[in-house]
């Protein structure tokens, strides 16, 4: 790959200093091809350029996504089934919510080992404040106080760390094993469920996760959010090119929207098959809501804001950033405490997704924590820091659901299946190290 | 394109007419598209401190990590001790008793001087490590070079300060047998008696009749130590010769434009110079 | 402080200047020994250097003695320093002593090593399925080799994502953690399968022997004896040699001390175990095997770590690795061999655990992900640093001695529903405690400042 166009000229020796600190394998593939590209038939040249440089994006986790529809879909006919694409859609939100809690300290370049008992914990806090012979609390403070107590923890987690520079690994190492202690306590030894329909507080708390949006109203949100993104999409691009700024091309711009439009329109469709055994259960689901909007405002929190800047560049050379004045124990402790919030949404999801939950659930919790990092590295995120998006996280946490689902309706028993996603980690991590090497020629 | 003027190959005035211990004849290399040397002749005479000058990205470190065989030149060739030699590694460099410091020193904060000083290199006794051995080793080689107020031979070397650290450093490099050490910046991160008692240190070096190179900034370090001076501009060597037919500004117009005054360098007529 | 005697006195000749002006550098930062010539001198430099942060084995010491008291006082009827829970813990404690030993290693590498717990349970397992008579049968001593060697095979592995794909060590022992967990039932047989040792068979009953089995007293005096006075002898000698060859040595004062701690703390263990703790009738005395089996796997290691090369390597690259790199040190090589060495010491934990309870393994017996924690918090908390290049195999026995006190303390006090709770939040909390420390005492000491 040559020529691209905007690219100074190397200096010719004698008319001035020859840089030799350049660094000779930087290439074309290292400017994000919408820079560059004047058209869309340039805009794939650029792309392909960078993903044979090592910078390969979401490429892999796309692959990815197709070799395991492809794959399970060929050893179980029922895979790409509507019933069964919801399911996975809806166990996957779990995953996609603990993915982008664990970005968050991905892109810092530390690692949060916590996110599974925060959730695990969260579930069980929820569950024993609707308890009517309990605690007994409206539905909506529950989750507001678990929330908190969830933000409570990453707030002390993240001052050890970024205050006290103890490493992430072992401080959140010793808070899994903590939080393991108090979710047991909290669960009082035996088991707590929110099944009960006669009580309207676990009736809500239940519908999280089990209950869906009417067909209708399925089509309605769609259209307009979708309407809404791609309108907005469409105005800010028009406005830059206005401007004079560099844009991508428009035909780019509108394959995006028409992507965006696709993925809803199939989205619905498929959650409006119906999918019940007796009865009628249609409908887009609640969580899947709930998940794009975590992810909308995760994504406008880390790509569009000062803090989300700051967020990357810790990640990229800590030193720089605060020699720039960022504050990072600010900044990293903030980090922390989004994580254990988002796990904390995943644990009324969970909560809400067990219906009843005892210690050996609880215990269980402890390794989703793989499969969160797992989602995100597959995703794209880099575990050394500085790179990495949210939807990175929902991509990869679709995988993981995929997998798991996949693995699960072949009869695979569940020591083979972690067995797998163990695989599937390693393997993850070693196309981040390689793609490390490829982009930046270090070992 | 600006003038550079190169001395005739093969007739290098080093005063003394003696065969030098490392010659490097029309050195090349490049890093992909980038050359980071052209055709550089350098002669570095036993016994003698030369002074490796020029300015950032000149080539310098290349130029060392290719005598220390980190990188293998793309033409040319190196003569050590009038024989060529391919220098394929630092195993090789050491081999021939080449010997290197860099700017980062290389120790190992938590190992203490002796550990340090023979890390890779250890002697063992009966399959064991020979403490006892080492450690008057490198006692030995310390109180030679003159190093005696560093307090145990034994302290870890993140207790050391700068000027101790770069001494234990150059030790390390001496003590192999060596008979070409390359310095790279040794007083950089120096303050001003440490400097002095790192320039002291190089002396009693050339003294014991080692070839010693250094790289340097600091012209004033670079005229109290060395014996010859080699100017290297945008990888090209554009000067080399007695120190004596230097003077500060003329280091300074060679390692910024190649040339001094508009003028090609001449060789000075006599061994020791004027002034 | 100032003029230490051995220090040549800057001389009047024109080149040397005293190059300590570096106003970093204090008496503190020089460890005691080096620069005492008495004891008095010995205990004041080692008194600054407890006051500038540097502390060494004092912490977990401290903490032992604590852990001792506080567990003596709010246990039923006082119970924790009776001699037969006192045997207990020992026994115990030997688990996590060796499987902290197994993760300093690593530790000194400036990596982790996740995967310990599980690590020493399929270890345990092997050994236990290929000695099952009718099965395997093979004789003990193989099947612990076997389970060496294939420990060692799986952290050699572990090694060679780490130092050559460059692929973060905890990423990959996390990967092998779950990876471990899931092939140890497979490997048992399903989710409640177990494997027990028959004690009726002597080839099994051996190895059920070395956390169960007792020497007797008259024995343990002996033995004790000869091990004190071969250390101490070789101390004593290595000392003085050194002192006559005008080299660094301690002063003599010093060693003596040491030795007659050592003969302290030895002959109190030998007292402790020897009382009867059994009943009138059948008396149980004596010293379990697995404390000189420990005591061996602790002196190899110091050998190991201190005396050989492949040791001086670990604590460079731990140190400095591109140090180590420059200096011809073959760092990939090194890592994977550290690995290797850590998983199979992990196996050997594995297999003492099992012998600790009964012979018996199951899915129950333990959680590895609970094991890999107390190692990690042994190791720290006894001295071992999280960043690499600092810690001796000691610091893992004086952590799990420390770790197995507070797990068996804690059961012993019945606390009813809080008692599983507990024994997830205390060792968390250790944990914690032990690695704040390690930071700060770094800090102290001007160590390594991370941005």
């Amino acid at each position: 790959m040559t020529a691209d166009s905007g690219q100074t000229p190397a200096p010719t020796a004698g008319a001035g200093t020859v840089d030799l600190t350049a660094d000779a394998k930087v290439e074309a593939a290292d400017i994000p091809p919408e820079l560059v590209a004047q058209s869309l038939g340039q805009y794939f040249r650029a792309s392909w350029a960078r993903v044979r440089g090592g910078n390969s994006g979401v490429l892999p986790v796309v692959l990815g996504l197709v070799l395991v529809a492809i794959g399970f879909q060929i050893a179980n006919s029922k895979f790409l089934s509507a019933q069964n694409l919801v399911n996975l859609f809806e166990q996957s939100t779990v995953y996609m919510l603990l993915a982008i809690a664990e970005i968050f300290a991905l892109l810092l370049g530390e690692i949060d080992l916590s996110v599974g008992l925060v959730m695990g914990l969260g579930s069980v806090v929820v569950a024993e404040l609707v308890q009517p012979t309990g605690a007994n609390w409206p539905w909506w403070a529950a989750i507001i106080v678990t929330l908190i107590a969830c933000a409570a923890v990453g707030a002390i987690q993240g001052t050890m760390v970024a205050r006290l520079r103890m490493p992430s690994f072992i401080v959140t190492l010793g808070g899994l094993l903590i939080l393991e202690g108090v979710a047991i306590i909290v669960l009082g030894g035996s088991l707590v469920g929110i099944g009960n329909s006669a009580f309207h507080n676990e009736v809500v708390i239940y519908d999280i996760f089990w209950g869906s949006f009417s067909p209708v109203v399925s089509w309605i949100l769609m259209a307009v959010i979708v309407g809404a993104a791609g309108i907005g999409l469409w105005v800010r691009e028009a406005n830059k090119r206005r401007h004079g700024l560099e844009t991508p091309p428009p035909s780019l711009t509108a394959l995006k929207i028409l992507l965006m439009a696709v993925s809803g329109i199939a989205l619905v469709a498929i959650c409006n098959v119906n999918r019940a055994h007796f009865g009628t259960i249609e409908g887009v689901p609640y969580i899947i809501l709930i998940v794009l909007v975590v992810l909308v405002a995760c994504t406008v929190l880390l790509q569009r804001t000062r803090f989300g800047r700051y967020v990357y560049a810790i990640g990229g050379n800590a030193e720089a950033a605060r020699r720039a004045g960022v504050s990072l124990p600010a900044i990293r402790t903030w980090c922390f405490v989004l994580a254990s919030v988002i796990a904390g949404i995943a644990g009324v999801l969970f909560a809400s997704w067990q219906v009843s939950l005892t210690t050996n659930i609880i215990k269980a919790s402890n390794s989703y924590v793989l499969l969160a990092v797992a989602a995100a590295v597959i995703g794209g995120t880099s575990l050394f820091g500085g790179r990495g998006k949210t939807i990175h996280g929902v991509l990869g946490g679709l995988v993981i659901g995929g997998i798991y689902n996949g693995l699960y309706l072949l009869g695979v028993s569940s020591q083979w299946i972690d067995v797998a996603v163990a695989a599937v980690l390693l393997l993850a991590a070693l196309v981040d190290v390689l793609s490390r090497r490829g982009a930046t020629g270090q070992a | 394109m600006t003038e550079v003027n190169e001395p005739p190959k093969g007739a290098i005035p080093n005063g003394d007419g003696a065969e030098p211990l490392l010659k490097l004849r029309g050195i090349d290399k490049h890093f992909g598209p980038v050359q980071a040397l052209y055709g550089v002749d350098l002669d570095l005479p036993a016994g003698q401190v030369t002074g490796l000058c020029g300015d950032n990205g000149a080539g310098k470190s290349v130029l060392t990590r290719t005598i220390a065989g980190v990188h293998q030149p793309d033409h040319g060739q190196i003569y050590f001790q009038g024989k060529p030699v391919h220098i394929r590694s630092a195993r090789d460099a050491s081999a021939l008793g080449i010997e290197t410091v860099y700017q980062d020193l290389a120790l190992a904060d938590n190992l203490d001087i002796v550990q340090n000083m023979f890390l890779g290199r250890e002697k063992l006794r009966r399959g064991l490590l020979d403490e006892d051995s080492m450690e008057k080793t490198a006692a030995e080689t310390l109180s030679t070079l003159r190093v005696t107020t560093v307090r145990s031979i034994r302290q870890p070397v993140a207790s050391l300060s700068g000027g101790q650290r770069q001494s234990v450093a150059v030790a390390k490099a001496v003590m192999w047998n060596s008979k070409l050490v390359l310095l790279d910046e040794p007083t950089a991160a120096l303050g001003v008696v440490q400097t002095r008692s790192v320039l002291d240190l190089i002396k009693r070096l050339r003294d014991r009749g080692l070839a010693v190179m250094v790289i340097s900034h600091n012209l004033n370090d670079v005229f109290e130590v060395a014996d010859r001076i080699a100017v290297l501009y945008l990888g090209r060597m554009v000067v080399q010769g007695p120190a004596a037919d230097f003077d500060r500004q003329s280091v300074v117009e060679y390692m910024t434009t190649g040339t001094a005054s508009g003028r090609p360098y001449e060789p000075s007529a006599s061994a020791s110079g004027e002034g | 402080m100032t003029a230490d005697p051995g220090e040549t006195p800057a001389t009047t000749s024109a080149r040397t200047v005293d190059l300590t002006e570096d106003a970093k550098v204090e008496a503190v930062d020089i460890p005691p020994e080096l620069v005492a010539q008495s004891l008095g001198q010995y205990t004041r430099a080692w008194l600054r250097q407890l006051r500038s942060g540097n502390s060494g084995v004092l912490p977990v010491v401290a903490a032992i003695v604590i852990v001792a008291v506080v567990f003596e006082i709010i246990t039923p009827e006082h119970a924790f320093l009776r001699p037969s829970n006192l045997v207990f813990i020992f026994g115990l404690s030997t688990v996590y002593m060796v499987l902290a030993i197994a993760e300093t290693a690593v530790l000194l590498l400036a990596e982790v090593d996740l995967s310990v717990g599980a690590v020493a349970l399929i270890g345990g397992v092997i050994a236990f399925k290929l000695v099952q008579q009718p099965g395997a049968n093979w004789p003990w001593w193989l099947a612990l080799l076997a389970a060496l060697v294939i420990c060692g095979a799986i952290g050699a592995a572990q090694g060679v994502l780490t130092a050559i794909l460059r692929i973060p060590s905890f990423v990959v022992t996390l990967a092998g953690f779950l990876l471990f967990s899931g092939i140890l039932i497979v490997i048992l047989g399903g989710a409640d399968s177990s494997v027990n040792l028959n004690t009726s068979d002597p080839n099994q009953n051996i190895i059920y022997e070395m956390v169960q089995g007792l020497i007797s007293p008259v024995v343990g005096w002996i033995v004790l004896v000869v091990l004190v006075v071969a250390y101490g002898a070789s101390l004593w000698l290595r000392t003085t040699s050194r002192r006559r060859q005008g080299l660094t040595a301690p002063p003599l004062a010093l060693i003596a001390i040491r030795i007659a701690l050592v003969a302290i703390i030895g002959a109190a263990v030998v007292i402790i175990c020897s009382v009867n703790r059994g009943s009138a009738l059948k008396s149980v005395t004596g010293i379990p095997w697995v404390i000189p089996i420990v005591l061996v796997v602790l002196g190899i290691w110091t050998l190991v770590l201190g005396r050989t090369r492949f040791g001086r390597y670990i604590y460079a690259i731990g140190g400095n690795p591109e140090a180590a790199r420059r200096a011809g040190v073959n760092v990939p090589g090194i890592r994977i061999w550290a690995f290797a060495l850590c998983s199979a010491t992990a196996a050997l934990g594995g297999i003492l655990l099992g012998s600790f309870f009964f012979g018996e393994y199951s899915t129950n017996t333990a959680d590895p992900g609970q094991l890999v924690l107390y190692s990690i918090a042994a190791a720290v908390i006894g001295g071992v640093s999280l960043f690499g290049g600092r810690g001796k195999a000691i610091h893992g026995i004086l952590g799990g001695l420390l770790i197995g006190s507070i797990a068996y303390g804690v059961s012993l006090l019945s606390l009813g529903s809080l008692s599983t709770p507990l024994e997830y939040i205390l060792p968390g909390a250790v944990l914690l405690a032990a690695v704040l420390i390690d930071v700060l005492s770094r800090r102290g000491s001007g160590g390594v400042n991370r941005v």
